[in-house]
């Protein structure tokens, strides 16, 4: 396929992915907030969303307080942040536009459809919490309709695999950048702080990636850290976690090589990371320092993204 | 200016025969549950995202041409005769192109002027005594019919550089049958849908010798921004060929190879609907990133089949409009079956003279222009606009040709006041291979919505319809 379209299918799936991801942030950010000060303490959530977005320094050229107000607007609606959810729906419709010839109709219905209504319904944004509620929930609906239509439409060729490899690094990237803002408040097993402001600040992080349920299924436990810090790196029955993204990833490239008939940087590097993800244990992870660890993902994952550029979409 | 002939109702209001199902649905159907049915079209081109861009409106970057849901209907037997009449016109049409960048026998024999040709912004150069696969120019023709009475089809333009619009009679067609099946049910209608495998099959056929037995097709687009972006996708979609833009290709060698995950392959075939102008940076204009460097020399080498052809441009051109049906008669030998408007060419002092004192009552069209701009329709404008066409005319009158207001028929069309007549012209597509020339059975009905207006031109305000070929 020309490299153009498995470029632009690549970064649609991205995009979809990180509108879904930004309103999962909202939404997990919303639910603590809503808790009494008792509970949550002193905090700024909504600073803590700007950072799990990754969009900390541009919000602050902008405005001057991280307030609910504020972030909600920059995170969902703003035409300055490359990366609001509208930014992402807009581009995500672009680049279907450039590769129609390359999606079902069911995916095109679908982000057509949501740039429809984003415009008509939400271009001035919401003014209640429960019209933003609401917003949250369209963009939730609208990447598990796109994914789900992907899923169920598409022939199984590179087409497909390009758009899931955009998506599963998209998500790996969210998931660490979820953790590495977190870690604080994922401690070693034996330094117990408990209380409820963990508590809460757990619930979140399992909300942003929707495991919260998953988690007592796994577990069967209440909410440990340690637990949670397994879940969301190394358990790869969780979609989201970190080593089941890269099953994905390496699964994609494989099906790519074997289709060309040729392996290359991308299918080493994904290998190597999905391997070191596979033979890690949480106490060595620990040990070593979770901060450290998740840095280092996010820059092995942004490498694959470069070395998968390289080696295909240009 | 006479009676329009309406296509429904005919001259003194009887009821015309492939009509007469519709009349009686119509007569059934309560205007509401047509206004539903409206509605429900419209929403259908939104979300299939079947929309055209308006350049320079940028609050609307992107628009739905409106669409009617009434169809318009011609008998099989009217169709014969135009089917007849289209495929010898681009019959005459691809030898008058090749005898223009070859022997020119047609000027030899003082048929058309020299000057016309060689002082003509749209003539190729480069293209002289260049062979180009097949000896097919216009691969693609679309060209505008408009009816005037009960016997008379007329050609109003041929469209043989790019012409576009052939998605939407595709398109509405899907709608109509979604939306009425029962009126469907009632007709035999011939089919359009195998438009797509007839244009890929042309496509394949015109590959230039050096190809492999399978050819690579491409359809090449300006881009995203184009305004018949919609089509190109929609097209290329239906062909299962690539979409490239210029940056996706490159000339190595003189061939032409597409970037792809896989590495570079070659590409025999494209279907471009990049104007002349746009192609090749290192031929024509430098200043553009649209085309590709390289690719007339890939072309010269035979290595590719670009269509439409190089330099086609010259048989859209409204002077030598003029002269089609001499130029059917020289080629083929033939009386041309679809006749012209008659037209006064400015540039002859005689007809000059003559549309200079009948200003009022003439259309005057830019020779080069396109898509209704920069027209004078006389009996609808006001003295201060004539008297500025008068002088733009005596200035430069070699640009422009001048022509009756034509009679253009009337279907009716529903209206904020009901059905009411409106004016239709139909523009059917006409596919060149190396071996046919085939029309699939239908075209691309235009209407002028508003009441009165001859102008039909999407960019216009003008709407489509749904094109009934009765299979009988």
């Amino acid at each position: 396929m020309l490299s153009r379209t498995a470029e632009n299918l690549y970064w649609l799936a991205r995009y979809v992915e990180r509108a879904e991801y930004i309103a999962r942030t909202i939404d997990a950010t919303l639910r603590v907030t809503a808790l009494p000060a008792a509970y949550i303490g002193k905090t700024n959530e909504w600073e803590s969303a700007l950072l799990t977005a990754g969009v900390s320094a541009s919000f602050y050229e902008t405005y001057q307080e991280a307030t609910e107000q504020n972030v909600v607007e920059y995170l969902a609606f703003s035409p300055a942040n490359p990366s609001s959810i509208k930014n992402c729906i807009e581009a995500a419709r672009l680049n279907s536009r450039s590769v129609r010839t390359a999606l079902t109709s069911e995916m095109w219905d679908t982000i057509n459809s949501a740039w429809i209504e984003l415009q008509e319904v939400w271009g001035k944004g919401t003014s209640s919490r429960e019209e933003l509620a609401r917003f949250l929930r369209f963009v939730q609906e609208t990447s598990l309709r796109f994914d789900g239509s992907a899923y169920r439409t598409m022939l199984r060729n590179d087409a497909y695999w390009f758009s899931r490899l955009g998506l599963h690094l998209e998500r790996a990237d969210n998931t660490a950048r979820i953790l590495d803002v977190k870690y604080h408040v994922l401690l070693p097993e034996e330094e117990h702080v408990g209380g409820p402001l963990d508590y809460y600040q757990w619930t979140s992080i399992l909300r942003s990636v929707s495991a919260l349920t998953a988690y007592h299924w796994v577990y069967r436990e209440t909410l440990k850290p340690w637990l949670i810090a397994d879940l969301l790196i190394l358990n790869d029955t969780l979609p989201r976690s970190l080593a089941s993204c890269y099953s994905n990833l390496v699964r994609n490239l494989d099906q790519i090589g074997v289709a060309y008939g040729r392996q290359g940087a991308s299918q080493r590097h994904a290998r190597g990371v999905r391997n070191r993800l596979e033979h890690s244990h949480m106490d060595d992870i620990f040990q070593h320092g979770v901060h450290e660890f998740i840095q280092e993902f996010i820059s092995d994952n942004a490498r694959l993204g470069e070395i998968i550029t390289r080696q295909y979409l240009i | 200016m006479a009676v329009a002939f309406d296509e429904m109702n005919g001259p003194g209001g009887d009821l015309r025969p492939a009509y007469r199902e519709l009349s009686r649905w119509l007569k059934e159907t309560p205007p509401d549950a047509l206004e539903y049915r409206r509605q429900e079209a419209e929403l259908l081109f939104r979300r299939i995202g079947i929309t055209f861009a308006v350049y320079g409106d940028a609050e609307a970057q992107e628009r739905l041409i409106p669409f009617d849901v009434i169809p318009r209907i011609i008998s099989s037997k009217e169709w014969t005769l135009l089917e007849k009449g289209l495929k010898q016109r681009v019959r005459a049409l691809n030898m008058f192109l090749r005898d223009i960048y070859h022997g020119r026998d047609i000027l030899r024999a003082n048929i058309i002027p020299d000057d016309l040709i060689f002082q003509n912004p749209v003539f190729r150069p480069e293209m002289n005594g260049q062979s180009v696969p097949h000896d097919v120019y216009v691969h693609i023709a679309g060209i505008d019919i408009v009816r005037v009475d009960a016997d008379n089809f007329i050609v109003l333009e041929d469209n043989a550089r790019t012409p576009s619009g052939v998605s939407y009679m595709l398109e509405n067609r899907e709608i109509m049958m979604r939306l009425f099946p029962d009126l469907f049910a009632r007709h035999r209608v011939a089919p359009v849908e195998r438009y797509p495998d007839e244009l890929l099959s042309a496509l394949r056929s015109v590959a230039p010798l050096s190809a492999s037995a399978e050819p690579t097709v491409a359809l090449m687009t300006p881009g995203v921004y184009n305004s018949a972006y919609y089509e190109h996708s929609f097209l290329a979609d239906k062909l299962g060929i690539e979409l490239v833009e210029g940056r996706d290709l490159v000339v190595k060698n003189d061939e032409v190879f597409m970037r792809t995950t896989e590495g570079l392959k070659r590409v025999d075939v494209i279907y471009r609907r990049v104007d002349d102008d746009f192609l090749d940076p290192l031929t024509f204009r430098p200043d553009s990133a649209l085309g590709v460097p390289g690719l007339m020399s890939a072309y010269a080498a035979g290595n590719i089949t670009l269509a439409n052809a190089v330099g086609t441009g010259i048989a859209d051109d409204k002077a030598i409009y003029s002269y089609m049906p001499e130029v059917v008669k020289f080629y083929l030998g033939e009386e041309p079956i679809l006749k012209n408007v008659q037209t006064w060419r400015c540039r002859e002092p005689k007809d000059l003279a003559y549309v200079l004192d009948n200003l009022g009552d003439l259309v005057v069209k830019e020779v080069h222009g396109s898509g209704g701009y920069g027209m004078l329709i006389g009996p609808a404008a006001t003295k201060a606009t004539i008297e500025a066409f008068r002088d733009k005319l005596k200035r430069e009158p070699e640009g422009f040709i001048a022509q009756p207001t034509l009679a253009l028929s009337t279907c009716p069309t529903c209206t904020a006041s009901g059905l009411a007549p409106r004016h239709v012209d139909l523009r059917p597509f006409v596919l060149t291979g190396s071996q046919h020339v085939t029309i699939v059975p239908g075209g691309l009905t235009r209407v002028a919505l508003k009441e009165g207006s001859l102008v039909v031109n999407s960019s216009q305000g003008g709407g489509t319809k749904d094109t009934w070929i009765l299979d009988e």
